[in-house]
């Protein structure tokens, strides 16, 4: 019996029942233990296997933690300046229509420094997919304070606090880009429990099918944890994401195709 | 037949991208080249050669959207004028650091800020030096005539995806303006994708099985590699230096005085040097055609021949800097320019020749 738990017994085609996405490189993630950033991926880059679409598709990755995503991502990709993906896949886009063009942005660069940027990309109704991680901070420069911090929420530039009479108010970006006459779906997800994660991939799936279709820009929020930045364990994060991120950036669609 | 027409500088130039088989406009307007998006909308392109033309949101957006097309081989460009061009610099650098190539027409007005609206030179340093942030240069080259505008499309094009760098047009408002004959050329048919593949096989289309993911970017956090990144984007601006100089030379075989000018300046200076001619002061006229790279070497060869140089830009003095480090000493650079959007005139020019150099050498001499 103990012969048949070597790894090479268990091992056997006839026993499989997952293995990794060939889309994803053999290359070590550089995220967080814990982080959502790595599941987001896999599931990005799932779909774009199960689909067929790995030969067609071209990806655009940001300035944040994700910057190095086309070291994961084993398909053709362009690092956009920070802020500018939605620009850099419309010129993508524009000049080659049938090809499957995405951006995979965290909030500092879509909500902050890429507000005209992502707000114009979706009012044209650019025929992308985009990929929106937001968990509330700058995690690659350090834990800064995003437009998506919450009020009250400790950062390194928001030290006692964001203090909404001096610093603003959180950003409900994908709310603001579901009233725009060029999106066509627009949905807020996250990746923290199993049936999460399957709802994720099952938004990534239509995200990336209306854009088959030609139906204009499908928008996919994902709402995550940065434990580093929060300064929590991983677990701890996704209680306090639970608790705090999802009563004011509530799971579920925001703008379905009518 | 030949097909002559009399066109805009900002209009010859669109006309010209349309038919080097250009793939892709991004713009934004603002004046003096709203002319540009303006004929590429009216004539629809996208009819004539499947040319894609959209107005961006802002000349940032327009960049990077030059950008991404770039980064699939294809031939994309955009065009603005001063201020649209310094919110550019981030797009620009980033292109700069991804090799990728791409046409860029700056239509200078006066500056700074806001400025106004009338043709100035005064974006050389920017556009000669490096206006983004690292070390980097583009090609640039620098109309002095609507027939200009025209060709430097196709040209600029060339020279793009020969060495995989920004060619910018530097045009100024008065070139974009005015109105001339043009004698345009045949259409260049646009590269299939197919042909881009081959051609470009670094371009991003699509990965098949039979290479390695393409990947357009900029960032390498490792020291030593950032290095050899740069000093290979050094070695190919040493080699467009070595191969790549475009200048005219008028009326400098028998020149005693050279103006060294460029674009609408070079204009004021050809009649000026009639002007003066008429009185008997032989001086002729070098014309950088690319501003990067610079035609260091004939001026130097002039420097030796002449009694002195000046150099008129409507600016306050920027290409007079490379003037000088050609002339290396051995002859007397001075500068003169307008500014503020002001164009010399071509006496006005002759006179500052005249005072600078002659009226001093002259100076003591009892016939005068």
């Amino acid at each position: 019996m103990e012969d048949q738990l070597t790894k090479e017994f268990i091992c056997q085609p006839e026993n499989l029942v997952y293995e990794r996405t060939h889309l994803l490189t053999e290359n070590a993630l550089s995220y967080c233990p814990g982080c959502g950033h790595g599941t987001a991926h896999r599931l990005l880059m799932e779909v774009i296997e199960e689909m067929g679409l790995q030969e067609n598709t071209i990806g655009v990755a940001p300035v944040g933690c994700s910057v190095l995503a086309y070291d994961f991502m084993n398909i053709d990709m362009q690092q956009a300046a920070h802020g500018r993906a939605p620009a850099v896949a419309t010129g993508i886009k524009r000049l080659f229509p049938n090809k499957t063009v995405f951006t995979y942005q965290g909030d500092g660069d879509l909500a902050a420094i890429g507000t005209g940027e992502t707000i114009h990309a979706c009012n044209r109704g650019e025929n992308i997919t985009v990929i929106f991680v937001n968990n509330g901070i700058y995690g690659m420069t350090g834990g800064q304070m995003a437009p998506t911090t919450l009020p009250g929420m400790k950062t390194a530039t928001s030290p006692f606090g964001r203090d909404t009479k001096s610093m603003g108010y959180p950003l409900k970006i994908t709310e603001l880009v579901a009233q725009l006459g060029g999106t066509y779906y627009v949905t807020r997800q996250s990746v923290h429990t199993p049936a999460n994660v399957r709802k994720a991939k099952k938004a990534i799936e239509k995200a990336i099918s209306y854009q088959k279709l030609d139906k204009g820009l499908c928008f996919v929020e994902i709402v995550s944890n940065c434990n580093s930045g929060w300064k929590m364990t991983p677990l701890d994060s996704n209680v306090w994401m639970e608790e705090n991120m999802f009563p004011f950036y509530p799971l579920g669609d925001i703008k379905v195709p009518k | 037949m030949k097909d002559i027409r009399l066109m805009k500088g900002n209009e010859a130039i669109a006309e010209g991208v349309i038919r080097a088989g250009c793939d892709g406009y991004f713009g934004y307007p603002i004046t003096p080249q709203s002319e540009v998006l303006e004929y590429l909308m009216m004539n629809k392109p996208e009819e004539r050669t499947g040319m894609i033309v959209l107005q961006a949101e802002s000349e940032i957006a327009s960049i990077h959207m030059v950008y991404g097309g770039a980064g699939c081989g294809k031939r994309v460009m955009t065009s603005s004028s001063s201020p649209g061009i310094s919110l550019m610099q981030e797009g620009i650098s980033f292109l700069a650091g991804t090799e990728l190539p791409c046409l860029l027409l700056n239509v200078v007005r006066g500056g700074p800020g806001l400025g106004t609206i009338q043709p100035s030179q005064s974006d050389y340093f920017q556009a000669v030096k490096g206006g983004g942030h690292g070390d980097y240069k583009m090609i640039v080259l620098a109309p002095a005539s609507v027939q200009e505008m025209y060709d430097f499309a196709k040209l600029g094009f060339e020279l793009a995806f020969k060495h995989r760098i920004q060619v910018m047009v530097l045009s100024d408002g008065a070139i974009g303006q005015m109105m001339e004959k043009v004698e345009l050329d045949e259409q260049v048919p646009r590269l299939t994708d197919e042909e881009i593949a081959i051609k470009y096989p670094w371009a991003t289309l699509g990965k098949p099985t039979t290479r390695e993911r393409n990947i357009i970017t900029s960032l390498d956090l490792d020291p030593v590699k950032q290095e050899k990144i740069n000093i290979h984007l050094q070695e190919k601006f040493r080699h467009i230096e070595q191969t790549e100089v475009r200048f005219e030379s008028f009326m400098c075989e028998d020149a005693e005085y050279l103006f060294v000018a460029y674009g609408s300046s070079a204009r004021v200076c050809q009649k000026a040097i009639q002007l003066g001619r008429a009185k008997g002061i032989k001086v002729g006229l070098l014309r950088p055609i690319t501003l990067f790279p610079y035609p260091t070497q004939e001026i130097a060869r002039l420097s030796k021949q002449v009694k002195g140089i000046l150099s008129v830009e409507m600016s306050a003095g920027q290409m007079v800097e490379d003037v000088r480090l050609a002339a290396n000493g051995a002859v007397p650079v001075e500068h003169y320019g307008r500014l503020g959007g002001i164009i010399p005139a071509p006496d006005e020019v002759l006179n500052v020749l005249e005072e600078k150099f002659i009226a001093k050498n002259n100076h003591g001499r009892s016939a005068n």
